[in-house]
């Protein structure tokens, strides 16, 4: 056989910024993403000392709305999708017994072009000021805004969301055409399952953000007047626009907890999942009807009782679906063997939680009342319960859970119930006196309140909360420096799983399966497990195994769109066409130098497999 | 077999764009790729449709658009269209210097209707229709420019991968590529027909 293979092996920073390994890219969307999380969340304790008294002067007017536009932001693009994109890059190929991903070049654009967009839009903070016309960035507040801090917001989230549809179109694929011998679409676990829906609705909802991000900034660096009615333009198209990208979002969200729920649940319950199929239709039929709901974000806009009646009906409908999953988590636990880890506790919190937040979103729905909760406390009590009691209650309990597959190492278990507890606990004291704040009248988005309204004594209550919620994640950073710090090194299945990324030795093969494994069933691990095998059963001989090159062309493609944003913000036109200059030559540099990879011969594979590296 | 080797008559796949997972890979991504960007043009054609009637004091749709002219253009994409469909059923045949004319006489016929359209846009900024004019005009450039670039970035693909491929036969690295080069091909000709009804028909009748 001759092929042309060169192979540079790259050591350093350099292989962290070349790497397409897709295990390598889950662990640098979860670093990146983690990092704007302690932003984001250093953002809203701010906020919540702003308010933790009456006729508080520390952080007002521009600068707070500065602070509630970028915490939102931060959270929701910057923070919650890339760690959920972390943990799929690390676990979903290994649980569908794939070697690599479907694109890991694409994998690696993905990831560099949120890393940038991110960068540059926090960047906006030292640059003349943050964004301030709130996440959902609403025309004509967008659009009359004098300073630059909302172009930051355009250019920095539309060059981070071409990376997230990357990388949405790669899961989908992945996912159709990589599974391992065996593994049916109905064998595959939950998280996977979530994935698929996320990344489908991923690769629906976001081409919508992006017109919505071009029109916003043609209005704002080339004058156009979509969104000004001096000039004929309707400022309600940018909220549909919105919505009907931000609806979906919201399941982008919290469709990947929901598996990481289910995993987590089945694991340490010791239990085949309750209603797996009825799971996996739940999952896909949320994602479904996640697309028909947008209005709900817009009922007091008039658009008239029938529309509001029609959107609030479909609204209403998805919380069947949702009632199926967490009737099917507590049948998973009853009369399981539960183990209380760590990662169980997060896993058992979030349930009661989410239900919490899913009984709000049902009096949201309802038009006539919602006029009522439009615009207070009350709807980010809701949101907060489903994102923070949902979202990232599950990511904390994915963190602990793969943490030991991801970094070969386990998190400390005692530190890990004080971070439950304090983030837990915490997170309840701030959230929950919202409800009334909101029914009392405390509109959102303000940065003050006057006292005696009755509003002095809830306000300080969450602003405690929010206190106690960041020392829970202190709690976590400390727990992750001493497992960093030790030397222990974990088993491959410390929590005796079910799946396939259970099935392999610490730390993972570069190839993942030294042999594709062959899966005989649902919880393909388990099956083999009870049928006494203890380990997969080979699907293929040992074999050369087809590898991927590392390139540092997404490094640089990304950097290039990094570049082309400022000469937009600025309306520098030789800096903006440089710098799309640079997307293009890298593109064209990629297109006609040939890489077909290198192999990794068969002896080498034996010889892991012997010493039990594979 | 190596992926970047030519490929004979002898053992050429009957699917040489699918025959390996790479192919594979690429084919359902770059359909699922597609699927995106139709949300990413009916989000573009229903901003038009919310705006087409605003052009307040400057000239209408109905007064601008001239049907010859784009009739014309339609033409041109079309065929270049089933000219793509050519080289594509050359690609199946192993014929590599028919498959190169098919996609060059693709690339002639794109640059054609994009002089078209530059035509069309600078005569319509001297009727006083720009991209600032009006909410109308705005919607109106954005919509087929973005078109208009999805047809640049056309030209711009067969251009590099004719290129880069010249004297290299059918190879199972480049099939795919050829094979996606033509369904984005038909993709920008499906949104122009949708585009010549939405905009310029039923702009024509009001």
């Amino acid at each position: 056989m001759a092929t042309h293979e060169s192979h540079k092996k790259r050591s350093g920073l350099m292989d962290w910024l070349t790497t397409v390994d897709h295990k390598k890219i889950g662990i640098l969307y979860l670093l990146a993403g983690g990092f704007f999380f302690l932003i984001g969340g250093l953002e809203a304790v701010l906020m919540r000392i702003q308010l933790m008294e009456p006729d508080s002067k520390i952080f007002t007017g521009e600068l707070y709305n500065q602070l509630l536009t970028m915490h939102g932001t931060t959270m929701i693009f910057l923070a919650a999708m890339p760690i959920i994109f972390g943990f799929m890059n690390a676990i979903v190929p290994l649980q569908l017994g794939a070697r690599d991903v479907a694109f890991p070049y694409v994998n690696a654009v993905g990831f560099w072009l949120f890393f940038f967009g991110g960068l540059l839009l926090n960047l906006s903070w030292f640059l003349g000021g943050a964004p301030e016309a709130g996440w959902t960035a609403y025309a004509p507040l967008s659009t009359v805004a004098e300073d630059t801090g909302v172009d930051f917001y355009v250019l920095g989230l539309q060059i981070a969301g071409a990376g997230t549809l990357a990388g949405g179109i790669n899961f989908l694929v992945t996912i159709i055409n990589m599974r391992a011998p065996g593994m049916t679409f109905m064998r595959m676990p939950l998280f996977t399952w979530a994935s698929f829906v996320t990344s489908g609705l991923i690769l629906f909802a976001f081409p919508a953000l992006t017109v919505g991000f071009f029109l916003l900034m043609f209005e704002r660096v080339f004058d156009a007047n979509f969104f000004n009615p001096d000039m004929g333009g309707n400022v309600l198209i940018w909220e549909h626009i919105f919505w009907i990208f931000g609806h979906p979002e919201v399941y982008i969200l919290i469709l990947p907890a929901f598996g990481i729920i289910s995993e987590i649940v089945s694991t340490f319950s010791n239990k085949r999942l309750f209603g797996y199929s009825a799971m996996v239709f739940a999952t896909v039929l949320i994602g479904f009807l996640g697309f028909m709901v947008w209005v709900h974000h817009m009922f007091t806009v008039g658009l008239g009782p029938v529309a509001n009646s029609i959107f609030a009906v479909a609204t209403m409908a998805i919380a069947i679906p949702t009632g199926v999953k967490i009737f099917n988590w507590i049948f998973t636990m009853w009369g399981g063997q539960i183990r209380f880890t760590t990662a169980m506790l997060f896993a058992v919190g979030f349930i009661p939680t989410f239900v919490m937040g899913g009984v709000t979103g049902v009096m949201l729905s309802v038009p006539a009342a919602d006029y009522q909760y439009h615009d207070s406390y009350f709807v980010v009590a809701h949101f907060h319960y489903v994102i923070v009691g949902g979202l990232i209650l599950g990511l904390f309990a994915g963190l602990y859970y793969w943490y030991p597959r991801m970094f070969n190492r386990v998190l400390n278990e005692t530190l890990g119930k004080w971070n439950f507890w304090l983030f837990f606990i915490g997170f309840h004291l701030t959230f929950f006196p919202q409800h009334w704040l909101g029914l009392m009248g405390m509109p959102r988005r303000v940065y003050t309140y006057m006292s005696g309204q009755e509003l002095d004594g809830a306000n300080f209550v969450s602003t405690i909360g929010a206190i106690l919620m960041g020392a829970g994640t202190i709690v976590l950073l400390i727990n992750i420096v001493i497992s960093a710090s030790s030397k222990y090194a974990t088993t491959k299945d410390p929590w005796d799983g079910r799946t396939l990324e259970w099935a392999m030795p610490v730390p993972t093969p570069e190839y993942n399966f030294a042999q594709t494994p062959l899966v005989r069933g649902l919880d393909a691990l388990y099956v083999e497990k009870t049928a006494g095998n203890g380990e997969m059963t080979p699907a293929e001989p040992v074999g050369e195994i087809h590898m991927p090159n590392g390139s540092i062309l997404p490094f640089i493609l990304s950097l290039g769109m990094f570049i082309a944003g400022f000469g937009f913000i600025y309306a520098n036109w030789i800096v903006a066409i440089a710098g799309l200059g640079l997307v293009l030559i890298t593109m064209f540099l990629r297109s006609v130098i040939d890489d077909h990879g290198y192999h990794i011969h068969k002896e080498e594979v034996e010889a892991d497999i012997k010493g039990g590296r594979a | 077999m190596n992926a970047g080797e030519r490929l004979t008559d002898a053992n050429f796949p009957a699917h040489p764009e699918k025959a390996t997972l790479e192919g594979k890979n690429k084919f359902l991504g770059f359909w699922l790729f597609l699927g995106g960007e139709t949300v990413l043009f009916a989000t573009l054609f229903g901003t038009y449709l919310g705006l087409r009637n605003m052009h307040l004091d400057g000239p209408s749709g109905e007064e601008l658009f001239s049907l010859p002219l784009v009739f014309l253009a339609t033409m041109l994409l079309l065929t270049s269209s089933l000219t793509s469909v050519y080289a594509v059923l050359s690609l199946k045949q192993n014929k590599v210097r028919s498959l190169q004319g098919w996609f060059i006489v693709t690339l002639l016929l794109g640059l054609g209707f994009l002089g078209l359209e530059i035509y069309e846009f600078i005569h319509y900024v001297h009727e006083g229709h720009t991209f600032t004019s009006s909410a109308f005009g705005s919607s109106f450039y954005s919509l087929v420019g973005f078109h208009g670039a999805h047809v640049l970035f056309g030209i711009l693909w067969i251009a590099t991968l004719l290129g880069r491929n010249w004297n290299r036969g059918i190879t199972l690295a480049n099939a795919p590529k050829y094979y996606l080069f033509a369904l984005y091909w038909h993709f920008v000709d499906v949104v122009w027909v949708f585009i010549f009804t939405v905009v310029y028909l039923m702009g024509k009748v009001g």
